[in-house]
């Protein structure tokens, strides 16, 4: 949309008047909006709850809401370029960069699709150790959703104790890879390090803390009557819709399709796991709440069973080293040790000139990892299938008659970041 | 201040003019009644910010000062310092006007308010009070939309689309919300009386009007946490959906006059319910030490502004639809019946012989039949509206509980 300020010199005072060509924008937004009935508003890229730079074009009669046209590239960072010009465990650090609220699930499907393409083992302990992470990535992520869904309705101190407890996880995520957020603790044949001794001791106090949490969100908004009425019956996706348009992840489960990856093709031995997979049945904004409280509760059945069947001692990476440095200890006493990890640092492994696609369930839904590699130590392309994109496309199909207010509630509850829609 | 007491006082030190007395007076009286929001809202902001901290389990602002107590100094030379910005398509004059009507508006409640009792000579009012006006509660009602009508400016000539949305929320929500406010307010005026803010006071010597009229009291309070824009019904503002809404393109100290002026505007309403409905500066040794009067009035005020507060920390924020509907349907409606009943039970009773005409001159004895059968009432018509919610909330509860059951149905047959 073309908009143009004009400004007049009239009488030694500047006047301007503004002039925007909306006829560019026919087709797009009903005939009304033409004629000046229907106001049109930009909503975003920088305002305070698209949750990130999503600009959104609203056609609004009065408050009510007629067309709605998201916007998206105002985060576009060139992440799958960049990657096809690293080695393949090089690429991981960036991919913690696009969905920054759960960067270990962009590692994990980074790091499946290496593993598949070059058929790299990943040891058993590792794979449990992998679980835990995801898990607690998983409640981080729900943490930031919950908050940030709270404060766009209005109820601020949810926000913060929601981010009082997602600080506790950043907390266990800084013992495991020495960073907050962008860990990339994921590697190719398994995890970077090992759990430290301190981790255990603090991931089960937060363990036994947080069910007493979850309860103290359940009481400010569960009954609340204003939450209730804000909830029910908004943004009502239908479950063809939901499935249509690529909607994956609580989203669409909480129109009650039965669709989560870790049942449906389990990855990382998590078909070992006793855990259930909640279901809406109205898919408004109100069983997108439940679900994803739900889903709370679920991976702290999960955690508790991964801690339980975690061995103290073992592998926590491939020992296959044509894929994986030796550990640093090796290197005082053993040639080959010093050649592989002189060769891996330096120049990479190769891969074959195949394609993969790997997906996995991140915390806002189906993310799926595309390579193709050359041969060499380099991809030639690679793509990531992100919820995010998929949600945000979602968008004008749930909010047509809705009011503006409603419409923040509606973004929050599907609970995308721009980083990752835009990659 | 009341000049009648404030002149002998200049008299007394000297000035043998009987006008300038007058106009010097007068002078001192605006000074001090306008210093003591305005040095008020230094602390409100601070408090307010600490208590909002402390209900979210932060610290709140610690670092100016100690424990932060120059915050809001350092936040005031701040905003100073920015720059003061017209955008080019705005309305010139009615847009510099808005914050000052607007923080004026909120200044001038003070007037009427009675900060303590003095003993006068005969004719006067019975309370240091800014100007004892015959019509307080009346010229309340007045000023207070008067702030309506700047936050309604200030969103039209800013020329921008979500000031715009902010003022259509303003004009909806605000004048619709003065209906139960004023039908609130017409319990105590019809006890009293009198219109006057310090008859009313007096008048409650012996009982406080929220034991007499406990439903006027809610109605009064919910009506104007609506009237400031807190929330739940904050969405004049609502940050995360119009991002600031009338206010958006003021900057620096314009909107600090904006930002002052809501802060007030909550505390202010605190003080009135305080005065209207809990004794104003009545209470322990009020005759005897007057100051400590003032010192009651501050602290009833200030627990009614922590449950401002706390509200508005709790609950989550309504639809403009949905306030609409909750005023109209729910709080005018009560509001009404509740005059009407109050007003034919007072009467009967008054005529009866059973309460007295004038409650100052009365005693706790002669007051105690009118307050019981007060009571009775409002009892009656909370329980029947608690009545009413409870099965709307049950309603609401067995739909959640079903979401639930289906959701654990779900998971079970996964």
């Amino acid at each position: 949309m073309v908009t143009k300020d004009v400004i007049t010199q009239d009488e030694g005072r500047v006047q301007a008047t503004w002039e925007g060509d909306v006829s560019q924008l026919r087709g797009l937004v009903s005939d009304r909006a033409m004629t000046g009935e229907t106001m049109l508003l930009n909503m975003g890229p920088h305002h305070p709850s698209t949750h990130g730079v999503l600009r959104l074009l609203l056609e609004l009669d009065g408050e009510e809401l007629i067309t709605v046209l998201p916007d998206i590239g105002f985060l576009h960072t060139g992440i799958e370029k960049s990657i096809e010009d690293k080695t393949y465990e090089k690429g991981v650090p960036l991919t913690d960069r696009m969905d920054y609220l759960a960067p270990l699930s962009n590692n994990m499907v980074f790091c499946m699709a290496i593993e598949k393409l070059v058929d790299l083992d990943v040891p058993e302990r590792a794979q449990i150790m992998r679980v835990i992470a995801l898990e607690f990535q998983r409640i981080a992520s729900h943490l930031v959703w919950l908050g940030t869904q709270a404060l766009d309705m209005g109820a601020m101190s949810v926000f913060l104790y929601a981010f009082r407890e997602r600080e506790k996880i950043l907390t266990l995520f800084e013992m495991l890879s020495g960073q907050r957020m962008m860990g990339s603790y994921m590697r190719p044949g398994g995890v970077w390090r090992d759990f430290p001794e301190e981790f255990y001791t603090a991931a089960q106090a937060f363990m036994d803390d947080f069910p007493r949490r979850i309860e103290d969100y359940e009481l400010l908004l569960k009954n609340n009557p204003i939450w209730i009425d804000r909830t029910h019956g908004i943004g009502v996706l239908e479950p063809d819709v939901g499935l249509a348009l690529g909607v994956s992840g609580p989203a669409l489960r909480a129109s009650g399709v039965n669709w989560d990856i870790r049942k449906a093709e389990p990855y990382s031995g998590y078909e070992t796991y006793d855990f259930d997979v909640p279901l809406g049945d109205h898919g408004d904004v109100y069983d997108r709440y439940r679900v994803r409280i739900a889903e709370l509760w679920q991976s702290l059945r999960i955690l508790q069973q991964a801690f339980e069947r975690l061995p103290k001692e073992g592998l926590f990476r491939s020992e296959n080293r044509k894929f994986v440095p030796p550990p640093r200890s090796e290197l005082g006493g053993s040639m080959e040790a010093v050649i592989h990890h002189f060769k891996l640092w330096t120049e990479g492994f190769d891969a074959p000139d195949d394609e993969v696609y790997v997906s996995i369930e991140s915390p806002r839904g189906e993310i799926g990892c595309y390579i193709h590699g050359t041969g060499g130590a380099k991809p030639r392309r690679v793509r990531f299938k992100t919820p995010s994109f998929m949600h945000i496309a979602a968008m004008p199909a749930v909010c047509g008659g809705h009011m503006i207010a409603d419409l923040i509630g509606i973004i929050g509850s599907f609970d995308f970041t721009l980083g990752d829609a835009d990659r | 201040m009341e000049c009648v007491g404030l002149c002998d006082v200049v008299l007394n030190l000297g000035v043998r003019n009987q006008e300038l007395a007058r106009f010097l007076a007068s002078l001192i009286g605006v000074l001090l009644v306008s210093g003591v929001p305005l040095l008020t809202v230094i602390i409100l902001i601070l408090a307010e910010r600490k208590i909002a901290a402390r209900i979210q389990d932060r610290i709140g602002p610690n670092r100016v000062g100690p424990y932060g107590l120059l915050q809001t100094v350092a936040d005031l030379l701040k905003l100073l310092g920015k720059e003061d910005i017209t955008p080019t398509a705005a309305d010139r004059i009615l847009y510099n006007a808005a914050p000052i009507i607007s923080f004026g508006s909120v200044v001038l409640l003070w007037a009427v308010i009675p900060f303590m009792y003095w003993n006068t000579p005969e004719g006067a009012a019975n309370a240091v009070v800014g100007v004892n006006l015959e019509i307080g509660a009346l010229f309340f009602v007045a000023i207070a939309s008067l702030g309506t009508l700047a936050i309604m400016t200030a969103g039209w000539a800013s020329n921008n689309k979500y000031a715009l949305l902010g003022a259509f929320r303003v004009v909806a929500l605000l004048v619709s919300y003065e209906i139960p406010l004023v039908f609130a307010l017409v319990v105590p005026v019809m006890f009293a009386g009198s219109m006057s803010l310090v008859d009313i006071v007096e008048a409650q010597s012996h009982m406080w009007f929220v034991f007499m009229a406990p439903l006027a009291a809610i109605l009064f309070f919910i009506s104007s946490q609506a009237e400031t824009g807190r929330a739940p019904f904050d969405l004049i503002e609502a940050e995360s959906e119009l991002i600031a809404g009338f206010n958006i393109e003021y900057s620096g100290m314009k909107f600090g006059m904006f930002f002052a002026a809501e802060f007030l505007h909550v505390f202010t309403n605190g003080i009135l319910m305080a005065v209207l409905f809990f004794g104003g500066y009545l209470g322990f040794f009020y005759k005897a030490i007057p100051p400590l009067g003032f010192l009651w009035l501050g602290l009833k005020g200030s627990l009614i502004y922590f449950v401002f507060l706390w509200l508005r920390n709790t609950v989550p924020r309504l639809r403009i639809d949905q306030v609409m509907n909750f005023n109209w349907f729910f709080l005018v409606p009560v509001s009404i019946i509740n005059i009407m009943v109050t007003s034919l039970i007072l009467k009967v009773m008054q005529e009866m012989g059973y309460a007295p005409t004038v409650f100052a001159e009365s005693s706790l004895i002669g007051i105690l039949p009118l307050t019981i059968v007060m009571l009775l009432k409002d009892a009656i018509i909370i329980g029947f509206i608690l009545g009413r919610l409870g099965q709307e909330g049950r309603k609401a509860r067995i739909e959640a509980t079903h979401a639930e059951e289906s959701l654990a149905a779900a998971a079970a047959g996964d």
